[in-house]
């Protein structure tokens, strides 16, 4: 498909509404999927909508999109259950676009609700004895997302001398943010001495290199144009969307310093939404882990391939820098629940509303959400606006 | 627990003998690996198994210090990704070196050497070449 044919999408769906769980962190007493609609009232509310005007539901998790719908009581016309990782939602956008602007829906309610800290209403793990994970990855010890992640960090520091003062810099960065966000969970001063002296997890990542485990919620809502003007909050244009996937296991990794996927995903969406990278005012980059964005920086353009740890250095993304990036805090200090994407999409549309107080980024016009899937396997990446251009 | 599928049984009855072997597509001429029963780079199902040299280079690694409860090797441990002479790549241990960035090194020369785990499994681990 060309561009041309993508950009005929740009700016005929908006996100009209936004919302997370009224509670984050340790949540032991909310199932997931409570979570989940709590999150979606939360955002219908916001929309000025209720549930008895959606009729598409996105969602990923370890359930069906049915399911979800079953829980909230809606009976959707259009369902889409894209499970490509954390960044999942972010392709719901794209997919929502699509179907709100052929007419198989009107309106697109996208949730999320994890249990990723207290387990609670979480289904068992995916991966069988006999599935390429536990055959090929697990008997050499591959645990949980830091070893995995280890691997790439290692070869970026090999190949373009990347270094962990870098990796933490983006740390203190964006802990910075979340010092003037009340809901953020890690609020406590941090310097990149902090960091380095955290405790080793996985070489070279150390424990504040890695991400939060919380639990939470949020959803967001979708219209066409037409209808976007008529609700209560100012319309969130949809501009530009992409998504990939290259790989699921990271043994299958195409290139340990390079997130190819992510390179697919953010060009498709500035082709189509037609900015250059000079005209983002805000950025959402997924965090689960410090070299997660870094790479994430270089694959989407904003830096050469090699020059995302120079890129983050001297305060870049924090308030008051020259690149805004992670305004809530991040999966690093604001809540991470496992699919961390959602939380990317909420931001950036209270942003661009000017909803932020302390923590606004003035006169945000153009933002991005960089969305990570699985270990650098997939990617996904919405640019939204006040305006269309 | 490893318990193998029909494509990946050859695979692990290869590692109990202390052969790495790996499945080669007729059809394109090259091998790959996690096995299918189809080539990735091809899709054609006309593959043979054949037995690799177990020589490769060192393609990245991670020193492992929060591992699984009652992991063999212990903590910290050396996992690590391996590109064998026929090309693909596979995720195991590097084993005979000090667990430190110090004297792991990406693209050093390894081969294989095998791990008796239980009666069914051998496990691929890697060691620096020439060190046996």
């Amino acid at each position: 498909m060309t561009t041309g044919e993508r950009r005929r999408l740009r700016g005929r769906v908006a996100i009209v509404g936004a919302g997370e769980s009224d509670e984050l962190g340790k949540l032991p007493h909310k199932s997931a999927l409570a979570l989940h609609a709590e999150g979606a009232r939360n955002a219908l509310a916001d929309a000025g909508l209720t549930k008895k005007d959606v009729d598409g539901v996105f969602s990923a998790g370890l359930w069906m999109a049915a399911e979800t719908a079953e829980y909230m009581g809606i009976r959707p016309r259009y369902l889409d259950g894209t499970q490509i990782g954390g960044c999942s939602f972010i392709a719901h956008v794209e997919h929502a676009a699509a179907a709100l602007d052929a007419g198989l829906c009107d309106v697109a309610l996208i949730t999320h609700g994890e249990s990723g800290a207290s387990r609670v209403g979480m289904p068992g793990t995916r991966f069988g004895p006999d599935s390429v994970r536990m055959q090929f990855e697990g008997p050499f010890g591959l645990f949980g997302p830091p070893t995995g992640y280890a691997l790439a960090a290692a070869r970026h520091m090999h190949d373009y001398g990347t270094t962990s003062e870098q990796l933490a810099e983006l740390a203190v960065s964006t802990r910075k943010w979340a010092q003037q966000n009340p809901r953020a969970a890690m609020r406590d001063p941090l310097t990149v001495a902090d960091v380095l002296a955290s405790r080793m997890i996985s070489w070279p990542l150390h424990l504040l290199d890695c991400c939060l485990v919380t639990d939470g919620g949020g959803a967001l809502v979708m219209t066409r144009a037409d209808r976007a003007k008529d609700l209560p909050k100012r319309p969130v244009w949809v501009l530009g969307t992409g998504e990939c996937s290259s790989h699921v296991h990271v043994s299958q990794m195409p290139n340990y310093a390079r997130w190819d996927a992510a390179e697919v995903a953010a060009r498709l969406a500035f082709e189509m939404a037609g900015v250059r990278h000079a005209d983002i005012d805000v950025a959402e980059f997924y965090d689960a882990f410090t070299i997660v964005p870094v790479m994430g920086l270089e694959a989407a353009g904003f830096c050469k391939p090699g020059e995302g740890g120079a890129f983050v250095s001297g305060g870049r993304t924090a308030p008051g820098g020259p690149f805004p990036m992670n305004t809530n805090g991040g999966g690093l200090s604001y809540t991470h629940t496992g699919m961390y994407g959602m939380f990317t999409l909420v931001e950036a549309a209270r942003q661009l509303r000017g909803e932020c107080g302390p923590r606004q980024v003035a006169g945000a016009k153009t933002a991005i959400c960089h969305g990570l899937g699985g270990m650098f396997s997939a990617s996904a990446t919405l640019i939204c606006g006040t305006e269309v251009p | 627990m490893v318990v193998p599928l029909p494509e990946t049984e050859a695979f692990w009855a290869a590692a109990r003998r202390h052969e790495l072997s790996l499945p080669y597509c007729r059809s394109c001429g090259a091998f790959h690996f996690y096995p299918r029963a189809s080539c990735p780079h091809c899709l054609s199902g006309d593959l043979e198994w054949r037995r690799a040299s177990g020589r490769g280079r060192l393609e990245t690694f991670t020193i492992v210090h929060r591992g699984p409860k009652d992991f063999p090797l212990g903590t910290p441990y050396v996992l690590a990704v391996v590109e064998l002479e026929e090309g693909p790549r596979i995720m195991t241990n590097l084993v005979g070196v000090e667990p430190d960035p110090s004297t792991v090194k990406i693209g050093m020369a390894v081969e294989v050497v095998f791990a008796y785990v239980s009666e069914e499994l051998t496990l691929p681990h890697f060691r620096p070449a020439g060190a046996g």
